[in-house]
């Protein structure tokens, strides 16, 4: 039966991937923007024109994008493409490493996080974060929650603080299960246990946007869809940026999708639009799994 | 809580919280910059100290090499000529340089000016050169070390100062000269500073470090090729060999040296002061260490040079010896050399095997009594007199000169002949 | 014949013995080398080895007990009443032996004179029988090793055995060594803690083993506790503690947490310049540097300050334990996984905060073994000791007295002549078993605190 293929769409041999990524590489050359509007009312972050590079490699290419208020945007792609880098410029974290440059403007609530007047530590204050391993500190289950209101100094005492705690304990679903054992190291809880401790340390300083970077992704499907629930509740109150390799999971859990790809923004628009009627070859490849 | 609010009072804080960062990084830059002055106070003094022990104050005198007094019963051959009284000769020289000084004690002071080692300067001239005998020579002799450090500006030598006048005499005569300190580097110990040198030391090192190596490195290679490619894990004896070997690598040294005091000089009468007792001492004691990074260069070798071998259908011995080994060791070579350099520079366990004696003669095997370096360091910084303490400085400049060659060629073996994977 | 001409011959015969196996497999062979087991070579090594070994392991045994017997054997021939002397009077007769037998330091004594030039007699014997017997076994072994070659002989694996069973013992050596360690202070304790009794040693307060030396009255004067000098070593230690602890550890938290990786690049080496500068090196300094430098300083003050206070050792073996500390105490902080920073730093920590209050707290257990490390070191230290700190024994925890170490008086009472069961000599031992223990003691701890740790992060 033969079947030649007559364009990059229909290839499926993992073989033939590199002729394929090197042809979607040409492309890209001629594409200057992303489909779909990545402009929304309000938005509490605006990036635009953001380039990032690793001493002389380039490894976000001119990426616009706004995110709003009360929202879940998820960044999928195929690994490497960028997606994690252009997460970690939101609220700096690209700082601690050695060589890394951002360029381009980013704007929170209209201003400039990279200006030199804003110290990162309001920044990161403001912008929170979630990383793929759950990280908890060496410290009491109590002492990890508590961790970001005492160094910014957010409780006058400690009534206030056992508040803030138990409030952030509570948004992360978190608190039936540990509230006898505040004491107890955070790191002999369960993995998911853990991320969900990880995200309510990450509330109890109040921010206004949350990022997530492959939140799940060490974690069992169970603990996952609690951790997805948990997502679906804390939109309530803030936006939240979140970066999966799960496409189920971004359409789960978000409403606009931003795919990205060897450093590009390819195309952005709704989820539910994104995966059912992708406009870009190179998503629709991707949504349907051909390569990833 | 608003998120207004919040913001509020991180903007609040943020000066305090900087400053005690700003605070935090001042205080490791200032430990850092403390520990490296302290380095530099330390060898800049030592360099102070020592530098002038490089040179060695000459006096020159008229010697009238008297046939009388060399040859009184006019036989020349070398072994009268050998026994002949030339202290005399200097003794003869000084008075007629200064004829005023009178009285016993006066003159005796007046012998002091030149080194006890003038007398035996004289007599290699003369077995030299018989024919200088009748002869008036004009003769630059060693000074004593009292008037060695007048000349070199130490003040505090309470006998020198009644050496004034003459010195002063002797310079205005243009008698005094500083010149290079020959015998620093040819001569063995003495009991006259003036007369020390580290020749006797220095071969002692190089015995001992010499064996050192010698026997370190093969055995050390030896342990940890065992180790890392055949030792059976988790089995008793080689976990006890593991922790052995990691607790004797931070045993202080000087246990090594009862070790060696019970073992080897008490048990098995091996002889006291040698090189031979020190190398063995010095070995169970850098053993440790060199099997410790010889493993670290084995466990650099990638493993798939093993699965290659291994793969044709070499042996576990013909992989190790013809692919493994080979490749681990320049870096096992590198170990070995900077264990033994601090090895050159340990003192203690030589201490408790004797080879701290006071020995002139230079060592010339494994067998004959010797010191080393550090311990003439040792002995000389414990000196009361001032002229063996420049000379102990001057031995630590030569000590960490050699040790910092050990060091060089080390990183230059890395650099050149090791594989990054 | 020497032992290093013996030793070449021995290396020679090796040689000819690899020759002859290699011949005889070849010959064996009948030019199939395919019919063969192992590689002709491997015939031609297991000659050599059974060459070599034997006779080589019979040569280190006899040079190492040659003294030994030799001396039994002169003894045997003393007169009577010199036979019956107690065993550390003979110990002397023995030595005067051993002098007379150099030519130069003929003794006047004839029975000395008779002993040694039997002595002189037997060793020449002795020296011959070595080499004949040597040379035999080597000849026999590689004889009986040609003759057993035949082409299904596994030589390749009897070869490699032997060669792992020597790889094996090398580090097999390292058992011996601690063995060696602990024999050799436990044996000689033990005959100290039969003169002195073990609760003076361990609860006296006063140590002055310099009246013991009276040859009539061994063991009965003198003083043996051993609390002011433990003292004295935990005081330097402590000095030196309180130096290198804080400098060490602000100088990690510096060079790995804030400084520019240029400043890095110098500055990492020249600290282990101040690592690789030998005790005696700042013995030297604390002497003649340090000591009378606080000296003056003290008189400025209106202080009084010993010349050979603990003051100025610690000080100066606190400088040489800084890169010890600031080198594991950095290598303990990289460990801690760069996630847990970036935790804090989402927060909005400032990398103040990040290392004090996270970063440190979890690197906390291999700090403490590392610290732990170091204090062991500072018990060990001899040399700046030796050279800076006091002899006589007092007990006092004023930094600016003199007080004397565990490592000092195991130096002061080993120097010189001894004569061997002296409880002076003796009780040096059993402050090296001291000494063992304590520093054994802290460094399983801390060997097994920092690799807990290390765990905890893999």
């Amino acid at each position: 039966m033969p079947n030649p293929p007559s364009t990059p769409a229909e290839l499926s041999l993992p073989a033939t991937q590199a002729v394929l990524e090197s042809a979607a590489r040409d492309r890209l050359d001629q594409l200057p923007a992303a489909i779909g509007d990545y402009t929304v009312p309000e938005p509490r972050l605006t990036c635009r024109g953001v380039n990032v590079f690793y001493g002389e490699k380039q490894a976000i290419f001119n990426v616009n994008l706004d995110i709003g208020q009360r929202e879940v945007i998820a960044l999928i792609g195929p690994s490497g493409c960028g997606k994690s880098t252009f997460l970690r410029c939101l609220n700096r974290m690209n700082d601690t490493i050695e060589g890394c440059r951002v360029e381009g403007e980013i704007k929170l609530d209209g201003v400039d996080i990279y200006h030199d007047g804003l110290d990162p530590v309001i920044l990161r204050a403001r912008v929170g974060m979630v990383f793929q391993k759950p990280n908890p500190f060496p410290k009491s289950i109590y002492d990890n929650v508590a961790y970001g209101p005492r160094i910014h100094g957010l409780a006058r005492n400690r009534t206030e603080l056992d508040e803030i705690v138990e409030d952030s304990l509570r948004k992360a679903g978190l608190w039936e299960e540990v509230k006898d054992r505040l004491d107890q190291p955070g790191t002999g809880l369960s993995g998911g246990q853990q991320q969900r401790l990880c995200i309510a340390r990450a509330i109890a300083v109040n921010p206004e946007v949350l990022l997530m970077d492959e939140p799940c992704s060490a974690l069992d499907p169970i603990a996952t869809a609690t951790i997805e629930q948990l997502i679906d509740e804390l939109r309530t109150q803030y936006s939240i940026v979140i970066v999966t390799h799960n496409m189920q999971q971004a359409a789960r859990v978000s409403q606009r999708t931003a795919y990205f790809h060897l450093g590009r923004l390819i195309e952005i628009g709704p989820t539910a639009k994104i995966f059912t009627n992708p406009r870009h070859p190179l998503t629709e490849d991707y949504i349907t799994g051909r390569f990833g | 809580m608003s998120k207004g609010h919040t913001v509020d009072r991180i903007v609040a804080s943020i000066a305090r919280r900087r400053a005690r960062e700003t605070r935090l990084k001042w205080a490791g830059f200032m430990a850092v910059a403390v520990t490296l002055a302290l380095l530099a106070l330390l060898l800049g003094s030592i360099v102070a100290l020592g530098w002038r022990a490089f040179q060695q104050t000459y006096l020159a005198l008229d010697v009238y090499f008297d046939p009388q007094v060399i040859a009184p019963d006019g036989r020349l051959d070398e072994e009268s000529l050998r026994q002949a009284d030339y202290e005399s000769l200097v003794r003869q020289a000084l008075r007629e340089l200064f004829p005023q000084v009178e009285g016993r004690t006066q003159q005796r002071m007046l012998y002091r000016l030149v080194s006890s080692g003038g007398a035996d300067y004289l007599s290699h001239m003369v077995l030299a050169d018989p024919r200088l005998i009748g002869t008036r020579q004009r003769v630059w002799l060693p000074a004593s070390s009292d008037v060695d450090m007048f000349a070199k500006g130490q003040t505090g030598a309470q006998r020198a100062a009644s050496l004034q006048p003459w010195i002063d005499h002797l310079l205005a005569q243009g008698r005094i000269e500083k010149r290079f300190n020959k015998t620093f580097f040819t001569a063995g110990d003495s009991r006259e500073p003036e007369l020390a040198g580290i020749l006797g030391a220095l071969s002692g090192s190089f015995y001992t470090i010499g064996l050192t190596l010698l026997l370190s490195f093969p055995l050390g290679v030896a342990a940890a090729v065992y180790l890392e490619e055949f030792a059976p894990k988790k089995n008793f004896w080689v976990d006890l060999i593991e922790v052995n070997i990691n607790n004797l690598a931070a045993v202080p040294s000087i246990v090594f040296g009862l070790l060696g005091l019970a073992v080897f000089l008490n048990a098995f009468a091996l002889p006291r002061s040698t090189p031979l007792v020190g190398a063995l001492v010095l070995t169970l004691m850098t053993l440790p260490t060199i099997i410790i990074t010889s493993r670290v260069s084995l466990q650099a070798v990638p493993p798939w040079i093993r699965e290659a071998a291994l793969g044709v259908g070499a042996s576990k011995m013909q992989m190790v010896l013809h692919h493994v080994l080979p490749l681990a060791l320049p870096g096992m070579l590198t170990g070995a050399i900077i264990g033994t350099a601090r090895a050159l520079g340990e003192t203690a366990p030589l201490l408790m095997i004797g080879m701290v004696a006071f020995i002139v003669d230079i060592p010339r095997g494994l067998l004959d009594p010797a010191t080393v370096l550090p311990v003439q360091i040792y002995l000389w910084a414990d000196s009361a007199e001032r002229g063996f303490v420049e000379r102990a400085a001057a031995a630590i400049l030569v000590l960490l000169v050699f040790m910092l060659l050990m060091n060089a060629l080390a990183i230059f073996l890395r650099r050149h002949f090791e594989r990054r994977w | 014949m020497s032992i290093s001409t013996l030793i070449w011959i021995l290396l020679g015969l090796s040689s000819l013995a690899y020759y002859l196996g290699l011949k005889r497999a070849l010959a064996i062979s009948g030019g199939q080398v395919r019919h063969l087991h192992s590689l002709p070579s491997y015939y031609g090594y297991y000659t050599a080895l059974w060459c070599g070994l034997p006779a080589l392991a019979f040569l280190i045994l006899w040079t190492l007990l040659e003294e030994r017997i030799i001396i039994l054997a002169v003894g045997a021939s003393l007169p009577e009443e010199l036979q019956n002397l107690p065993s550390e009077r003979l110990e002397l007769v023995f030595n005067q032996v051993r002098t007379a037998l150099s030519s130069a330091n003929a003794s006047e004594d004839p029975v000395i004179c008779a002993a040694a030039d039997r002595y002189r007699a037997l060793q020449a014997i002795s020296n011959r029988c070595l080499a004949v017997v040597a040379l035999m076994a080597a000849g026999l072994g590689a004889m009986w090793a040609r003759r057993r070659i035949r082409p299904d002989l596994p030589a390749r694996n009897l070869v490699e055995k032997t060669l792992e069973t020597l790889l094996a013992a090398s580090s097999a050596l390292a058992i011996l060594t601690t063995v060696g360690i602990l024999l050799s202070v436990l044996f000689e304790s033990i005959r100290f803690f039969e003169l002195v009794p073990a609760t003076e040693f361990l609860f006296g307060l006063n140590w002055s083993p310099q009246l013991a030396i009276r040859p009539d009255q061994v063991g009965a004067s003198g003083a043996f506790g051993f609390i002011p000098l433990l003292v004295g070593t935990l005081l330097t230690s402590a000095v030196a503690m309180a130096v290198a602890a804080p400098i060490g550890l602000l100088s990690a938290i510096y060079l790995a947490e804030f400084a520019h990786p240029q400043v890095r690049a110098v500055a990492k080496p020249l600290l282990e310049i101040l690592a690789g500068v030998p005790t005696v090196v700042y013995g030297f300094f604390a002497a003649l540097v340090v000591a009378p430098f606080l000296r003056q300083a003290g008189e400025v003050l209106g202080l009084t300050i010993a010349s050979e206070s603990a003051l100025g050792a610690g000080l100066v073996m606190g400088i040489m334990i800084v890169p010890f500390v600031s080198s594991i105490s950095e290598d303990v902080i990289h460990a801690v996984p760069q996630s847990l920073r970036d935790g804090a730093y989402a927060l909005g920590a400032t990398r103040a905060e990040a290392i004090t209050q996270v970063v440190i707290p979890a690197a906390l257990p291999g700090i403490v073994g590392g610290m732990l490390l170091a204090i062991s070191r500072a018990i060990g230290e001899t040399m700046i000791v030796v050279m800076a700190a006091g002899l006589t024994a007092k007990l006092t925890i004023n930094p600016l007295d003199s007080v004397t170490t565990i490592t000092v008086q195991i130096v002061t009472l080993l120097i010189g002549d001894q004569e061997f069961d002296s409880p002076k000599t003796l009780a040096a031992f059993a402050l090296g078993l001291v000494l063992f223990v304590l520093t054994l003691g802290l460094n399983v701890i801390a060997l097994y605190v920092v690799r807990k740790y290390r765990e905890s992060y893999e």
